[in-house]
């Protein structure tokens, strides 16, 4: 699963300037591009589903053993019961907090940090630059599930928020190798030339110059870090790694295996779960790919009009 | 040459790195694996069930940290993980060796399958730019490569096992009541039951080298030498391969080495969903059966394996770049 | 009796499809080439001389196309031509040299590779034949033929261009479009590069069209000057008329941006101002909105007007008759 290198190769971007009509610019260029419509419509559904799960089901507690066992679709349970008398749906929209607090949480956190050593490796050069970028190269060659699987398992009790310390841990090295090569490409741009001839402080140079030009590959790490998080959550909740008693689409698929749902005719239980998962992924990919589409010209999507030849 | 011995230097530090980490993991972490292990065995403890544990950590309160230190990595170095306790006397390394072939076969074969593929598919995608291929490829693939890769496969398991009645197996690398052998019944039970996991892994990764080689080719075709080999006439294919298709596999193949750490990660719940007896299956169990000799040395396997393809990938990117020979 | 032109170009143009409609990057483009002459093209950046030079060559890419306008090679319509029927005239009748050699050299390959493909693709079977022009091209701008086995990046700017230009003259074409081949380069190796390229034109008798910013270095080397604006040709003339007279204000805005090194000393002005947007641009003369000597005729698109032995596009120029006419 490549989903996170969707996020472009690192590369010249648009001048400085341009960032002051960024937020405005980026509501019209997410209108204009179909992918991120649909990435951006899918997110403010389930964030909506996360904050007020209430409004959308009649269930007050979704975990508890309340219904009939494994009861097929019917008006009362829109998606039927689980082996253990809970409404299919009400679980998928209360689950939907945990997902998606998890998605944005180690995304922002895993770009924080990617931030910080990628631009400082970027900075200072040298000595500093070789054991950084060691470091970063060895956190993203080592295969981190097996990693996470056996501190887990050592960490003991599925602790949500040890999921997302090492979810944090292992996912902020990509990121950071991206956003050291672009430091490096615009370190020796003009407008940096002019800041230092002014006089300016590297801190200076770095918050206010370096910064905003390299707001969309930072985005690009957010989006990418988030559909990690919640592609890894799941997979660590599903194998039971994660906070087995808590609400959230991966414990649901893991309780689903436990009582071989498949194969028992309860396929509702595991499809809706995962297709959560997958939703949520997805809308966080597009709207990656769709920012990349919209960064890098040369990735656009071309109207063809009736051209005598068409050449490709 | 210079970049070779730069690599080679990279797999001896990170392998140092994961042998360190292995290392200091049951030293920091809370939850003492001599108690896990009482707990397990009710009290009862095997004096060899210890002297494994010691092994495998290099745990020993008579000598000091360096010492420790030192004898696990020549522990390690000679294949000497200790002995497993779910397979209890069987050591480590046998149960390893077992399970690895069956790793590589799946998980090797399908990778590399879907790697070639995503490339193949890529490159025809960003050729023929803005016609209906290329208007339709990316959005689907763009939402394949965001699918969990073990509900993929359950859903496989869904439509192609339970509903046609076993047509496909999802269990095991092979029926339990065949013979293993050279014959060819068993080859092609063996095909059979490798059939559905070796398909969530297609499906669910062809879609990133798709995309990624997609990207690269239209970033290629608009660099100047492209538009110089149209203005010197030559052929479409030969245009297509050697002037695009060959630059933009480079970034490829480091993108490749980069997500391997991701693969991983999907081949070890393809092979939990699917109960195939795989390095990741035997992790899995380990981290169950809290054993915990075999899983530090599936993780250090794991590694080894992935920083070989790294390698490989290395030598690769070496024999198809100029400028990475000469580079000083 | 006067030879034929080697190169007409009637009302070229190109246009660019964006999301917010269809600029045009040249419009209504003219020009001939006799055989042998050196054409220079010259304008501020984003004139559109760049895309009017692949638009002749039929190389652009999309979201550019020709949109209309005819281009005649040796009596020949290229456009609307397939690839097929273009594959015959490209290289052997037309060349062209790039900005970069480094971007526009393949640098997976060898130099002799990328020499060899051309001359396979035009029918050139033999290795021993291919061989041979190969080192001799290489021998004629210069540069030892042990670097037919050298990769782009193992050579120095100034080879790699040159390298450039000999390939472009392996079957020596009667054309040879160069777009900016001196850009990357440093003062001198510009120079060299353009003496070598003139004694080349001496010795084989090709044509040049070589689309440039920088008018002091094409003025010493060209036979006509074409000076573009806005995607349309403003002025075009004699390169010393073009010089001496020029017909345009924004051809002295040109020169006067260039100073002299050796003339005295003037204080250097550009032209204030930005060229206008070519989705909606001005519907009267387009230099008009920077022009210091606008006046009200200028509000009615000028034609090229004659100036002497040049054409300029200004209503400076307009007859006094016809301006009583209207």
């Amino acid at each position: 699963m490549s989903a996170t290198l969707l996020a472009g190769a690192p590369g010249e971007t648009e001048t400085p300037g341009r960032s002051r009509r960024r937020g405005f610019g980026l509501l019209r260029a997410i209108r204009g591009n179909r992918k991120a419509m649909v990435g951006a419509i899918l997110l403010v559904v389930f964030s909506v589903l996360a904050a007020v799960p209430q409004w959308f089901t009649p269930v007050q507690d979704a975990n508890a053993h309340a219904f009939g066992l494994m009861l097929p679709p019917s008006a009362a349970h829109p998606l039927g019961t689980t082996a253990f008398g809970q409404d299919i749906l009400a679980q998928l929209i209360y689950g939907t907090r945990q997902s998606l607090v998890i998605a944005v949480v180690v995304g922002g956190l895993a770009t924080v940090i990617s931030v910080l050593i990628g631009i400082s490796a970027a900075y200072l050069g040298g000595m500093a630059d070789g054991v950084l970028s060691a470091v970063t190269d060895i956190f993203l060659v080592v295969p981190t599930f097996p990693l996470i699987v056996v501190i887990a398992a050592y960490a003991g009790n599925g602790n949500t928020v040890v999921v997302v310390g090492v979810l944090v841990v292992t996912g902020w090295s990509y990121g950071a190798r991206q956003l050291r090569a672009q430091a490096l490409s615009l370190r020796n741009r003009e407008f940096l030339e002019s800041a230092r001839v002014r006089g300016e402080r590297s801190s200076y140079i770095i918050l206010f110059e370096v910064l905003p030009t390299m707001t969309s590959l930072i985005l690009a790490n957010f989006l990418g870090g988030a559909l990690y998080a919640v592609l890894t959550a799941a997979g660590l909740q599903f194998i039971g790694l994660g906070d087995n008693n808590s609400l959230s689409w991966g414990t649901m698929l893991h309780w689903a295996q436990s009582n071989s749902a498949l194969q028992t005719g309860q396929a509702l239980w595991v499809v809706t779960p995962g297709l959560c998962v997958a939703l949520l992924g997805a809308s966080f990919a597009l709207l990656n790919y769709a920012f990349d589409e919209i960064s890098n010209p040369a990735l656009r999507p071309v109207r063809r009009p009736r051209a005598r030849r068409t050449r490709s | 040459m210079r970049y070779l011995t730069h690599r080679m230097g990279f797999f001896v530090l990170t392998l140092w790195a994961a042998v360190t980490v292995n290392f200091f993991i049951p030293r920091l972490m809370p939850g003492d694996p001599a108690s896990a292990m009482m707990a397990r065995f009710h009290g009862r403890v095997n004096p060899a069930a210890i002297h494994a544990l010691e092994v495998a950590f290099g745990v020993n309160s008579n000598q000091s940290l360096w010492s420790q230190y030192i004898s696990y990595l020549h522990n390690c170095l000679t294949g000497n993980f200790g002995i497993s306790l779910t397979y209890f006397p069987l050591p480590v390394s046998t149960e390893i060796a077992q399970a690895l072939p069956w790793t590589l076969g799946l998980i090797g074969v399908a990778t590399v399958l879907a790697f070639v593929a995503g490339t193949v598919i890529g490159t025809i995608a960003g050729w023929r730019r803005g016609s209906m291929v290329d208007s339709i490829v990316p959005p689907v693939f763009v939402v394949t490569s965001a699918l969990p890769y073990f509900w993929v496969g359950m859903i496989l398991i869904l439509f192609f096992s339970v509903m046609t009645n076993g047509a496909l197996p999802n269990d095991g690398a092979y029926d339990v009541t065949s013979t293993p052998g050279l014959t060819l019944a068993f080859g092609v039970d063996v095909v059979r039951h490798a059939v559905l996991p070796a398909a969530t892994i297609l499906i669910t990764s062809v879609g990133g080298w798709i995309l990624t080689m997609r990207n690269n080719m239209l970033t290629v075709l608009a660099e100047d030498y492209v538009r110089m080999a149209r203005a010197k006439g030559l052929s479409n294919q030969r245009i297509m391969y050697q002037y695009a298709a060959r630059n933009a596999l480079l970034p490829n193949l480091a993108g490749f080495a980069m997500s391997l750490g991701f693969v991983v990660a999907g081949a070890i719940l393809v092979e939990y969903v699917f109960n195939y007896p795989g390095l990741g299956y035997m992790l899995l169990n380990a981290v169950n059966n809290l054993d915990y000799p075999l899983m530090q040395a599936l993780f250090l396997m794991i590694t080894v394996a992935v920083l070989v393809a790294v390698l490989i990938c290395d030598f690769l990117t070496f024999w198809l770049d100029p400028r990475a020979r000469s580079r000083s | 009796m006067p030879d034929a032109p080697v190169l007409e170009v009637r009302g070229l143009t190109v246009e660019y499809d964006t999301a917010a409609g269809s600029a045009r990057a040249v419009d209504g483009f003219d020009l001939d080439i006799l055989p042998g002459e050196f054409v220079g093209v010259v304008g501020e950046s984003g004139c559109g001389k760049s895309t009017m030079l692949f638009g002749v060559a039929q190389l652009l890419s999309p979201p550019a196309r020709v949109s209309g306008g005819s281009v005649r090679f040796r009596g020949q319509e290229l456009v609307g031509m397939s690839e097929r029927e273009l594959a015959s005239i490209r290289w052997r009748g037309i060349s062209v040299v790039m900005q970069s050699a480094m971007n526009a050299l393949n640098p997976v390959k060898q130099l002799g590779a990328q020499f060899e493909d051309v001359m396979q693709v035009h029918g050139e079977r033999s290795r021993e034949v291919v061989r041979q022009r190969s080192e001799e091209v290489l021998r004629l701008v210069g540069i030892d033929t042990v670097h037919l086995k050298s990769y782009p990046h193992q050579l120095s700017g100034g080879m790699r261009q040159r390298a450039m230009i000999a390939m472009a003259l392996l079957f020596t074409p009667d054309l040879v479009i160069m777009d900016e081949p001196t850009s990357a380069l440093d003062v001198v190796a510009q120079r060299s590069l353009m003496m070598q390229i003139k004694e080349l034109q001496r010795q084989l008798g090709f044509a040049v069209l070589f689309v440039t910013h920088d008018m002091s270095l094409v003025s010493h080397f060209s036979d006509r000057l074409v000076v573009m604006y806005a995607a349309k040709a403003v002025e075009i003339g004699r390169t010393r008329q073009v010089f001496e007279a020029p017909g345009t204000p924004n051809t002295q805005g040109l020169m006067d941006a260039f100073p002299s090194l050796r003339g005295e000393r003037v204080t250097l002005t550009g032209i204030p101002g930005s060229p206008p947007n070519l989705l909606d641009p001005p519907t009267g003369c387009r230099f008009a909105p920077r022009c210091p000597k606008r006046f009200e005729m200028c509000d009615i698109p000028p034609r090229l007007y004659e100036t002497g032995a040049s054409l300029a596009a200004c209503h400076l120029h307009a007859p006094a008759a016809e301006e009583a006419v209207r």
